[in-house]
């Protein structure tokens, strides 16, 4: 099988998907000629043409709306917006329009549309360049939300997200769109050519929207995490010795709470780990589900390892990143509780 | 009934690819002189005629000609001529120093030199600027220490805003810099409303806002021109037309269609069309702009038509979406070098004083960098402290946020 970083990955979904479906169009800032500021479309305008693979305007609420019109008339359209930072002027077409068309037209209507956009940080993006906003969306009823951790899931995830008839954010963490970052910032790039899941078959396959992977059994405690963290907390697990359970989450709405379930009874401990700000993020949703289905389980209080609530700062990148320190800190914490 | 056609999908396509030959014949010039200039007071459906036009002081020669040539000393000349020098030996100088690690990421503003530093000249210093990332002339031109815009560029321990910003985000209140945004076009509405405030309260000063070609694409240059139609504010709405945005050439901006300028015509807001690489232009169409404003006859947008010579940011290489050496074909020239000319024409400068103050200002900015570069950069992590980024999130920091920072100190 080839091995291929994420962004080409996804590249590869969108090229499975552009050949099957006619329907299928993509497009955003710099997607066409370029192929994206990531890469993640290039070569796509010259194969499949500029009525398929196009670039528009620097408009997000042009992007979505006009991708919600195209639904509309039956168009399954994949729209890249630059950097999740800046979906922020398309939000009134996806909270009010987007998420909301099915339901309002009790199915008359619906927005089979995939918004991709890359989040986190760790490029020294500064505060612009960073953001993990996916409690937004995840907030918003009638959008799925997704974030893959590697360039397998990446594109059978990006190919489930483009199938499905409904909205589905697709938050791609650009950290990792060229090797498995584990948060040791100071030590030389891993490329994915040295990771299992960078094997990406060349064809149509699928990873099913809603369902979780157990990256690693263990007995001592459940990590739930997802995107570049479930690297960083393979990182703690390996420098604390903890048997710590890592579950990918992989889609953050609909959420496999089975597998979450499943898990924190076993292990009867849960740490929580995610980039984005702490307050309302989705961690807190996390932790009361577990907390709901696994109360008299639990041994300790789940622990949340997130970013402060603070914009991303420049500088000062990693003090706010929560590395693999701070989430072995939590493991002990937990397991001494 | 005959069978319809088949509708076409149109999307634009610039002139020029990589390896073809560089065609700038879209762009529609005028002869230096040859536009008419209104007076202030003019009623805007009587100057229509200019959102497609192009005001031009300069001839090929360097002579400014024509209404539009503004009264203006040699010395302010200089001053601008300076401070546009001092503005590209200050980004050569920082752009190398992002290629050595020193800082992250870096934006030229290479070849559109003139409008920031024409407008800081011109405007008041009570004027409120609400720049994009490429108008670091201003301050230049207004003698904002390059010290402290080097320091921010390093996110090092002097930099005023703490490494908490973007290299190249600046904020000089001071000298009526708004901070820095990097989401697109926000700052444009923004200045209307700071323009209907100084206009609430009975102020005389005005307002400028900056966007790019690209970014007017965003809701927020419409909102802006809704407003300013609405309110009659005094603000002057730029739109810089460096002809690329990132990748995206001005035909996807929807450039193709029409002028820039001519999207203010819908609103009856004043149009004017200019050379943007024409010093003297850039000041008398500010000047029209600004008297008109503080008249009380309300905004004014100008489009400029300039050409982005370097990459869009570091992180940029235009060879992969345009013809390597498209600027050489750029119809307008480099505004350096036609302000020389004119001052030379004039007898007010000459090769020689231009290349002494060269080597000047290389020196200046040299020393600066030696300055900066001792208070840190961003290869020694000389920044500011982790525990900072807490504070400014809100006045009075929240308990939360005091615990966070008790927490991140371990
Ligand atoms: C809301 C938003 N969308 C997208 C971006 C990404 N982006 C940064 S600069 C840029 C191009 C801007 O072009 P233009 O407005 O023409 O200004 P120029 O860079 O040419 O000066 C893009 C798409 C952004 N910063 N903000």
């Amino acid at each position: 099988m080839p091995s291929m970083p994420m962004n080409v990955a996804l590249r590869s979904a969108m090229d499975v998907m552009l050949g099957r479906d006619e329907n299928v169009v993509a497009f955003g800032e710099d997607v066409g000629y370029f192929g994206g500021v990531f890469r993640a479309t290039e070569g796509l305008q010259a194969k499949y043409g500029s009525h398929r693979v196009f670039d528009t305007p620097i408009a997000e609420g042009g992007i979505i709306g006009a991708a919600v019109g195209m639904c509309a008339y039956g168009l399954r359209p994949v729209v890249e917006i630059q950097f999740a930072d800046y979906v922020y002027p398309g939000l009134d077409q996806l909270i009010s329009e987007a998420a909301r068309l099915r339901y309002r037209s009790s199915a008359e209507f619906t927005a089979p549309l995939t918004v991709r956009m890359p989040c986190g940080g760790g490029i020294h993006g500064g505060q612009t360049h960073s953001q993990s906003p996916e409690s937004l969306f995840t907030h918003v009823c009638g959008l799925k939300t997704v974030m893959p951790s590697n360039p397998y899931d990446a594109k059978g995830l990006l190919i489930a997200a483009i199938e499905d008839n409904d909205p589905v954010i697709f938050l791609e963490p650009k950290r990792i769109y060229n090797g498995p970052f584990d948060g040791h910032y100071d030590r030389p790039i891993v490329p994915w050519s040295s990771h299992p899941l960078g094997e990406v078959p060349d064809g149509y396959y699928r990873v099913p929207l809603g369902s979780a992977a157990v990256r690693r059994a263990g007995e001592d405690l459940t990590v739930l995490t997802y995107g570049t963290m479930v690297h960083v907390t393979e990182a703690a697990v390996a420098e604390t010795g903890v048997d710590a359970e890592i579950i990918d989450l992989r889609t953050l709405l609909p959420l496999d709470t089975d597998t979450i379930e499943a898990s924190v009874k076993k292990t009867g401990r849960c740490v929580i780990v995610h980039e984005a700000t702490r307050t309302s993020g989705f961690g807190a949703e996390l932790a009361a589900s577990v907390q709901e289905s696994c109360f008299y389980q639990l041994e300790a209080p789940i622990e949340r390892v997130t970013g402060w609530d603070t914009p991303y700062p420049h500088a000062q990148e990693w003090d706010y990143f929560p590395g693999p320190a701070r989430v072995g800190a939590a493991f002990t914490r937990v397991m001494e509780a | 009934m005959t069978e319809a056609a088949p509708l076409r999908f149109k999307v634009p396509e610039p002139p020029a690819r990589p390896g073809d030959q560089p065609d700038f014949s879209y762009v529609g010039l005028s002869e230096a002189g040859s536009v008419r200039r209104p007076a202030v007071d003019v009623d805007p459906a009587a100057m229509r005629d200019l959102a497609y036009a192009m005001i031009r002081v300069l001839d090929d020669n360097g002579v400014a000609i024509g209404p539009w040539s503004p009264d203006v000393t040699a010395d302010d000349l200089r001053r601008g001529l300076r401070a546009m020098i001092k503005t590209r030996v200050y980004d050569d100088r920082m752009q190398n120093a992002q290629r050595q690690g020193k800082t992250s990421f870096y934006i030229r503003c290479t070849g559109e030199e003139a409008f920031a530093v024409g407008q800081a000249l011109e405007l008041g210093p009570r004027d409120m600027f609400f720049p994009t990332y490429r108008q670091q002339g201003w301050l230049i031109a207004r003698d904002w220490p390059l010290v402290d815009m080097m320091c921010q560029v390093f996110s090092n321990e002097n930099d005023r805003l703490h490494g908490r910003q973007l290299p190249v985000m600046y904020s000089a209140r001071d000298v009526g810099f708004f901070t820095i945004s990097g989401n697109l076009g926000t700052q444009y509405i923004q200045a209307v409303g700071w323009a209907m405030a100084a206009a609430i309260k009975g102020d005389t000063c005005i307002s400028s806002g900056v966007v790019g070609e690209g970014a007017t694409a965003e809701a927020d240059f419409h909102h802006a021109l809704t407003f300013a139609s609405t309110y009659q504010a005094p603000v002057i709405l730029n739109v810089v037309n460096n002809q690329w945005a990132i990748s995206s050439f001005q035909g996807i901006a929807g450039g193709g269609s029409s002028t820039f300028a001519a999207r203010a015509l819908g609103f009856a807001i004043p149009a004017l069309r200019v050379d943007g690489n024409d010093y003297l232009a850039v000041i008398s169409a500010t000047r029209w702009a600004a008297e008109r404003a503080r008249a009380n006859c309300g905004p004014t947008l100008i489009e400029w038509v300039t050409y982005r010579v370097a990459p869009h940011s570091s992180s940029d290489d235009p060879s992969r979406y345009r013809p390597a050496d498209e600027w050489k074909a750029w119809p307008l020239g480099d505004p350096i070098d036609r302000l020389k000319a004119h001052l030379i024409v004039r007898g007010e400068w000459s090769d020689d004083r231009h290349a002494e103050q060269q080597v000047e200002i290389r020196d200046e900015v040299q020393s600066a960098l030696k300055q900066a570069e001792s208070y840190g950069t961003l290869l020694d992590g000389r920044v500011a402290s982790a525990k900072s980024i807490f504070e400014d999130v809100f006045e009075v920091m929240p308990q939360h946020l005091q615990r966070q920072r008790r927490q991140l100190e371990g």
